[in-house]
């Protein structure tokens, strides 16, 4: 129980961030609170809801399933990362626009795994979004919106590639 | 010109703070020097104890404090019945924690209060309760048998509450009948798991001996009252604060849980704030469930299929207390004729404990259940008598030329169930046409020779919302040109700032961006009831309504003085009072609300400030209504269901935010398809749950639910002056009726009749091979 505690590094959305943590400690909870970037939300801590989803290296994952130590010297982007100040990240404004969004609990871990899934297939299908969207679960908008917030984002995200 | 804004599909307002991170959820609060809680809850369905050892656990370094149920003194007392019902023989209510005896896996026996959740989740693995485990009762049938174990020993009989409701003259049904349908119909247990899990946070400031509790709950007016009575405080002493809240759908409102009391209880006593955060194992069991009835019933029919009346004696699952009363079996009861004009009903329910988690309404309430059992009878009696679901639907419909139609059912909130407003038959042609149920219907020969298993099938509902007594919703306008709007009644994702932002700056003529919306905090409007039963449109909107137009009516009078015009000829626009085709002779809404509160005098009579309270009494309830209709074809090889097409035909009368409306229906249907195919809580002979993870309890993804297609009948709600009517629980109501209808259409070659849901493939194996479904 009085585990030794480690030092972690990591880099969070371009901030490093070094802690003493527990071993035991969750990544997401280490985002959370040791970081206190709080988008990040937990909805199970066992893998399903797909809430606690950041962008380790660029991949998805689920950052309930690490520990912190795990993700030691490594860089981590999270929901806080997307907007540019006041100007919403495409994927943000497109969700605003269609109601992608209900209580927004779901929405960060769904917008970090889009991010990824966008960059590389900028033109997905309607049964391509659904799959993508798959390993996120959301209990308030049925998906319909969320799916049509992504077929917006990205028609917005073509427009702006060079 | 004052802009519309009631109706346009506004994009939220609520939506960048949740798009960008910086939202504050329930666990998103930190507080200098807090402490975190976790609870020991009872691993058995039901055990005496005698002792706590907290010993080793207060041992451990950080550890802060272990309470126990003698800890806790009067703050102990049960929870108040939040709904009476006559038919009462054993109220029980829970307590905050345990005393000597626990009822159901999961009920709250002690609070660990240490620096970090880790730990204090430590500490509870060491404590240790000398349970002696008792023999349980868990099967609601069983349960509801003489001779069964009691859940309360005190009682002698598990039955917690026989009522009767009757209407028409139901011997005179049955003595007319050509045709008696009986049969057993049975939707399962399930529960709402919003994506966030409950929580608590507390802070006790020593200085002015007042608490601050940070609650995720659907009523933090109402939570307010009973926790200042737990705690002994002056309401006034205590203020809640709903924050952002992940999803609610009933499980958050219940007066209340455990941890409402006990984490205030710390904090209070530790003289540092106190926060507990429900991880979802602990959401299966420490909060509420729903949906388990077993129904019985006889339906008196012509041999044209009219349908004469409906006998129905239903098991209601109570779970091990009843502090929300049986409301979940009266809504059953009460929406048991639909929109059907059905003269006799008569419906008995038992209110049944089991040593099981609580059960408390879940979106719909009961609807859900009664609206199974009337629209799978209209299926069966049907299929007996050789009618198409349509066409028995189109014999019994209440028209518009019957209304108002009184059902002379009485419904939550003590108020008479009146159909008016709606045109059901419309509503159902519309469904038939956007389904090509005539396409489907041709169809099926060919289809079913080819082994292609394709059906449809379709479901009414009529919802009761905006249910009493009422909300209050204050508007005032600041110097600075702002308007503030604050109700007591919180939002758990349905967009209700953007709404009110919307019926206020319509009114008043000012633009959405000047208004601020605060809501569900009892120290900005501490009077109201809560968020639930799709009242807060109703209730709330017509009071944001009442009170923009006090203030309308306020700033005219104050304008026509200043402006030397007669009220009539003035109107509002940007943020200003002008007279009417003449925009330059104007005055602005800050400029006259710093008239209205004055530095030198104030005028006797009056009140300072442009500003007014509203409330709005709602003693009828508003029904909302429409159909959904499904098309589904189903793999007899692997008894999968693919839903192919879905349609809702949906009446909320006039709809202040399209977009908002068509949210609420999209999601509450997925979750309809979730409890109609998916979702199921189990337990074994000892009352342990079976279904304690996402992995077995399985919300449906992007995958399952297919698209939805929305048909609007807007028809003014004549009962309000917004003409609304609630929007929250027509998408789940039928949904699980439409689902299972159309799937034993498409097996009618076998006979199917589905009795039972959620169906999952081995009960779609069975009915095609002709067992009775496991
Ligand atoms: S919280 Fe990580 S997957 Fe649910
Ligand atoms: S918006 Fe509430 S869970 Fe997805």
């Amino acid at each position: 129980m009085d585990a030794a505690r480690r030092t972690v590094r990591v880099t969070v959305n371009g901030e490093s961030h070094e802690k003493e943590v527990e071993p035991r400690l969750l990544l997401s909870d280490f985002i959370r609170h040791e970081a206190g970037l709080t988008g990040t939300h937990v909805g199970c801590e066992h893998g399903v809801c797909g809430a606690c989803t950041v962008l380790l290296e660029g991949a998805p994952v689920r950052s309930c399933l690490m520990f912190a130590v795990q993700a030691e010297g490594a860089s981590i982007e999270t929901v806080e990362s997307l907007a540019d100040g006041d100007a919403l990240h495409p994927l943000q404004e497109a969700f605003r626009r269609e109601h992608g969004l209900q209580c927004g609990y779901c929405t960060p871990g769904i917008l970090m795994t889009l991010k990824p899934f966008l960059a590389a297939n900028p033109e997905p299908t309607e049964a391509e979004i659904r799959q993508a969207l798959s390993g996120n679960l959301c209990r308030c908008t049925g998906y319909q919106q969320i799916v049509a917030a992504v077929r917006r984002a990205a028609a917005m995200l073509r427009a702006e590639a060079p | 010109m004052t802009t519309r804004l009631i109706g346009a599909p506004v994009a939220r307002r609520e939506d960048a703070r949740l798009l960008t991170g910086r939202a504050r959820f329930i666990d998103d609060i930190a507080l200098p020097g807090m402490l975190h809680a976790a609870v020991l809850r009872s691993p058995h369905a039901k055990a005496r104890f005698t002792r706590v050892d907290a010993g080793a656990a207060l041992a451990l370094p950080g550890v802060h404090a272990v309470l126990t149920h003698e800890d806790l003194g009067p703050a102990n007392a049960p929870m108040p019945l939040l709904n009476d019902n006559p038919g009462f023989i054993h109220p029980r209510m829970h307590r905050a924690l345990a005393p000597g005896q626990v009822r159901f896996v999961g009920e709250a026996v002690a609070l660990v209060v240490a620096d970090s959740r880790y730990l204090a989740e430590d500490a509870l693995d060491l404590i240790e309760v000398d349970y002696a485990p008792e023999t349980p009762a868990v099967d609601l049938v069983a349960a509801a048998e003489e001779g069964a174990p009691l859940v309360h020993d005190d009682t002698d009989s598990n039955v917690a509450c026989r009522t009767v409701d009757a209407s028409g003259d139901i011997e005179r049904a049955f003595a007319e009948a050509d045709f008696v349908l009986r049969e057993e119909l049975r939707p399962e247990r399930g529960a709402a798991q919003p994506m966030e899990a409950r929580g608590v946070v507390a802070r006790y400031d020593q200085s002015l001996a007042s608490l601050t509790v940070w609650d995720t709950t659907q009523a933090p007016v109402s939570a307010r009252g009973v926790i200042a009575d737990k705690l002994g405080m002056p309401e006034a002493a205590l203020t809640v604060i709903a924050p952002d809240v992940g999803g609610g759908f009933g499980v958050k409102i219940m007066l209340v849980y455990a941890e409402e009391v006990l984490v205030p209880f710390a904090a209070r006593l530790l003289g540092r704030p106190v926060k507990w955060i429900e991880d979802r194992r602990e959401h299966f069991v420490g909060s509420n469930h729903e949906r388990l009835m077993v129904h019985r019933i006889e339906v008196a029919a012509t041999g044209d299929g009219r349908i004469l009346g409906i006998r129905d004696r239903f098991l209601y699952d109570s779970g091990a207390y009843c502090p929300y009363g049986p409301i979940n079996a009266e809504c059953a009861q009460a929406i048991l004729p639909g929109p059907y004009m059905i003269p006799a009903v008569h419906s008995e329910f038992l209110a049944v404990y089991t040593n099981t988690p609580i059960v408390s309404p879940y979106r719909g309430a009961g609807q859900p259940h009664g609206n199974f059992v009337t629209e799978m009878a209209m299926n069966h009696v049907a299929r007996a008598l050789g009618l198409d679901a349509a066409e028995i639907r189109r014999r019994n419909l209440v028209r518009p030329e019957d209304c108002p139609w009184d059902t002379e059912r009485i419904f939550q909130g003590n108020t008479p169930f009146i159909h008016r407003d709606s045109d059901y038959p419309a509503q159902l042609e519309t469904a038939l046409e956007a389904l090509d149920y005539a396409g489907v219907r041709r169809g099926q020969p060919a289809e079913r020779e080819q082994g292609i298993h394709r059906g449809a099938g379709l479901a009414f509902f009529v919802e009761g919302t905006g249910i009493p007594p009422y909300e209050g919703v204050e508007v005032r306008v600041e110097p600075t040109g702002h308007v503030h709007v604050a109700t007591g009644y919180p939002s758990q994702g349905q967009g209700h700032h953007t709404t009110l932002a919307q019926i206020v700056a319509e009114t008043l003529g000012v633009a959405p961006e000047m208004v601020v919306v605060e809501s569900g905090r009892s120290d900005r409007f501490a009077w109201g009831v809560g968020t639930f039963a799709s009242r807060a449109a109703v209730v709330g909107g017509n009071a944001a309504l009442g009170a923009a137009n006090a203030v309308r009516a306020r700033a005219l009078e104050l304008a026509s003085e200043e402006l030397e015009a007669a009220a009539e000829d003035l109107e509002m626009a940007n943020g200003a009072v002008h007279v009417k085709g003449a925009p330059q002779m104007a005055v602005t809404l800050a400029a006259l609300a710093q008239a209205a509160n004055p530095i030198n005098t104030l005028a006797a009579g009056s009140e300072p400030g442009l500003r007014a309270a509203d409330y709005f009494r709602s003693s009828d309830v508003a029904i909302a209504s429409g159909v959904h209709g499904a098309v589904v074809v189903v793999d007899a090889a692997t008894g999968m269901v693919e839903i192919e097409r879905y349609v809702v035909v949906h009446d909320c009368g006039v709809m202040i935010n399209p977009t908002i409306v068509d949210g609420q229906i999209l999601g509450g249907t997925a979750q309809g398809i979730g409890g109609a195919f998916y979702e199921k809580l189990r337990f074994d002979e000892a009352g342990q749950p079976l279904v304690t993870t996402f992995m077995d309890y399985l919300i449906p993804t992007a995958m399952e639910i297919p698209p939805i297609e929305i048909h609007h009948m807007e028809s003014r709600c004549s009962l309000n002056p917004l003409g609304v009517k609630g929007v929250g629980e027509g998408g789940v109501i039928p949904a699980a009726a439409a689902f299972c209808g159309a799937v034993e259409d498409a097996l009618a070659p076998f006979g199917a009749r589905v009795r039972a849901h959620p169906l999952d493939p081995p009960a779609i194996l069975a009915m095609i091979e002709g067992r009775t479904a496991p």
